[in-house]
C-alpha cells in the first residue's frame, strides 16, 4: 500500500461523504470536519420478507 | 421477470405520455357518467360502507341527498343514507374523481374529459371554491344554494362557451401552467387564469343576461382552484391507459377516503390495496387545530399518479405558503420522485429545473425497494360533518399498501 498516497490525503483539508450510520458523520462535525451525509438506506428498509419477496422479482 | 416487467412498465410510461386530455363537454352526472344511478352516490377513494366513513364524507353525502331534494334536513338524509336504499361506490369505479369527499349526485353537472389517442373518458364535478363547501363535508344551505347555482346558471353558460370556443386540449394548459407556477394539484391559480382566457371571450357574446354573465366571471376569479377539477379528469383518463397492462408494477390509481387510502397497479387489475389513510401535516385556517383535522380523503391523489401535484412541486415553490415548508421542501420532493418513477414527463416541464420533465408512472417495486413515498400534498377537511375546509398540507400515505401489492404481484409474476 502507498502509504505516502494516504498521508498526502490526510495533509489535505478534507471534505468527506458519509455513506452509512449518520453518527460516523456527526462525530466528524464535532471535530469541525466538513460531512455530506448520503440519504442512504438498505433496500427495503432491510425488511428481510419484502428483500425476499423483490428478489423473486429479480431485484 | 425483471427484463419482462421493465418491458411492460415502460408500455404503461409511454401510454401515459402519449395521452392527450381533451376537454369535450359539460354533461350531468345522470347523462354522461357511466351506470350511473339516480339512488348511486359515488365518493372519492377506495370502497366504503356509510358505517365506516368520515364525518367530511358523510357531510357531503347528507348534503347531495339534500340537493337532489331526497331528504329535507340533516335527520332525514342521515337516516336515508343509513338505510340501506342508496347506492355507495367509488368515483373510480365509473370513470371519475372526486376532490376531497368526492361526492357525485345524479344532477350534478360534470366536466367531460376524453383521452384524445387511446379513448379512455374521465368526469369530475365543477370546484366550488374553498371553506364551506361540500366536498369539505359541508351541507348548510348557503352551500346547497351555490350547488344549485352552478347547475342552473353557471354551467349552461359555461357550457355555450364551450361550445362557442370548441374542445380544449388539456395537455397544453396544464404545460403551460406548470411553466406559470402552478402544479395542478392544490396550486391552479395559473390554469384557472389560463382557462378564463379561454372562454371569457365566448362567455360575453352569449345572449345573456349582463349581471349572470359577470356573476359567472367573478365566480371563475375567485376561485383558484377551479382549474383542478379539470387536471383530475384529465389525469384521470390519462392513466386509465396505462392499466390492465400485463406485467407492469405502474401504480395507475391512488385515492382515499379519509378512512383508507388504497391503489391499484396496472398488472393486477382492479384490486385495491390499502391502507389506514394518513394525517395530514399542514398549515390551518384562522381558528382550526390539527385537533379539528379529519384523515387523508379525496382522489385529487389522481395527479400525483400522473405526475403534476406533488410530483411538480418543484415548479410551485409558491404552494409552500399554502401547504407549509420551504421552497427548497418542494424542490426536494419533486428531485425524490424521480427515484421511485419509469420516466420522466415530455410535456410537464420545470423551469426551475432547467426544463426536466416531471417525475412520472410510479413505479410500485421502486417505491418498497428505496422506501421513498410518494409525496402528496392536500386540503384538510374538519372531522365532523357539516363544518368545511380547516387547512391544507403534506402527506404520507400508508406504507401498508404498497407492501400488500408488491407482495400480490410477486404472488402473481415471481420467479
Amino acid at each position: 500500500m502507498d502509504v505516502k498516497k494516504i498521508n498526502d490525503l490526510f495533509k489535505q483539508d478534507l471534505v468527506i461523504i458519509n455513506m452509512g450510520l449518520e453518527s460516523f458523520a456527526e462525530n466528524l462535525r464535532r471535530e469541525e470536519v466538513r460531512v455530506l451525509q448520503m440519504d442512504w438506506r438498505p433496500p427495503a428498509g432491510g425488511d428481510q420478507k419484502l428483500v425476499s419477496l423483490l428478489a423473486k422479482l429479480g431485484r | 421477470m425483471k427484463a419482462k416487467m421493465e418491458e411492460a412498465n415502460q408500455e404503461a410510461a409511454s401510454r401515459i405520455l402519449k395521452g392527450k386530455p381533451t376537454l369535450i363537454d359539460i354533461s350531468t352526472a345522470g347523462e354522461a357518467i357511466p351506470e350511473m344511478k339516480k339512488n348511486m352516490i359515488l365518493h372519492a377513494g377506495p370502497p366504503v360502507t356509510w358505517d365506516r366513513m368520515c364525518g367530511p364524507m358523510r357531510g357531503a353525502i347528507m348534503g347531495g341527498l339534500m340537493l337532489e331534494g331526497m331528504a329535507d334536513n340533516k335527520e332525514e338524509a342521515e337516516e336515508l343514507a343509513a338505510s340501506g336504499d342508496i347506492v355507495f361506490e367509488p368515483c373510480h369505479h365509473h370513470s371519475s374523481v372526486g376532490p376531497m369527499a368526492g361526492v357525485v349526485t345524479w344532477s350534478m353537472p360534470v366536466w367531460v374529459i376524453e383521452n384524445r389517442t387511446f379513448g379512455t373518458r374521465a368526469h369530475c364535478t365543477l370546484n366550488e371554491g374553498l371553506g364551506k363547501v361540500l366536498r369539505y363535508g359541508a351541507f348548510s344551505k348557503d352551500v346547497i344554494d351555490r350547488l344549485k347555482w352552478m347547475a342552473e346558471e353557471l354551467t349552461p353558460i359555461l357550457r355555450k362557451a364551450l361550445l362557442g370556443h370548441g374542445e380544449i386540449d388539456m395537455k397544453t394548459l396544464i404545460s403551460q401552467a406548470l411553466q406559470m407556477g402552478d402544479e395542478g394539484h392544490n396550486r391552479n391559480r395559473a390554469g384557472t387564469s389560463l382557462l378564463i382566457r379561454e372562454l371569457a371571450p365566448h362567455i360575453v357574446l352569449l345572449d345573456e343576461d349582463r349581471e349572470k354573465i359577470s356573476k359567472v366571471l367573478a365566480f371563475l376569479h375567485a376561485n383558484d382552484h377551479f382549474f383542478l377539477n379539470l387536471t383530475m379528469p384529465s389525469c384521470k383518463c390519462t392513466v386509465d391507459a396505462a392499466a390492465d397492462i400485463e406485467g407492469s408494477s405502474v401504480i395507475v390509481t391512488m385515492a382515499r377516503n379519509g378512512t383508507d387510502f388504497g391503489i391499484r397497479v396496472s398488472g393486477l387489475g382492479d384490486r385495491w390495496f390499502t391502507g389506514p389513510a394518513g394525517t395530514v401535516d399542514g398549515l390551518y385556517l384562522p381558528g382550526f387545530s390539527a385537533e379539528d383535522a379529519a384523515r387523508d380523503i379525496g382522489d385529487s391523489v389522481i395527479t400525483e399518479t400522473a405526475g403534476i401535484g406533488g410530483f411538480a412541486m418543484a415548479a410551485a415553490p409558491a404552494i409552500v405558503k399554502f401547504v407549509g415548508g420551504s421552497a427548497r421542501d418542494a424542490l426536494n420532493f419533486t428531485r425524490q420522485m424521480y427515484e421511485i418513477t419509469v420516466t420522466e414527463n415530455d410535456s410537464y416541464q420545470i423551469p426551475g429545473l432547467d426544463f426536466r420533465g416531471t417525475p412520472t408512472a410510479i413505479d410500485l417495486v421502486k417505491v418498497v425497494e428505496t422506501g421513498i413515498l410518494p409525496a402528496i400534498n392536500t386540503g384538510i377537511a374538519h372531522k365532523e360533518p357539516g363544518v368545511g375546509m380547516v387547512g391544507a398540507g403534506l402527506v404520507k400515505p400508508p406504507e401498508k399498501c404498497f407492501h400488500d401489492a408488491l407482495e400480490a404481484f410477486v404472488e402473481k409474476y415471481g420467479d
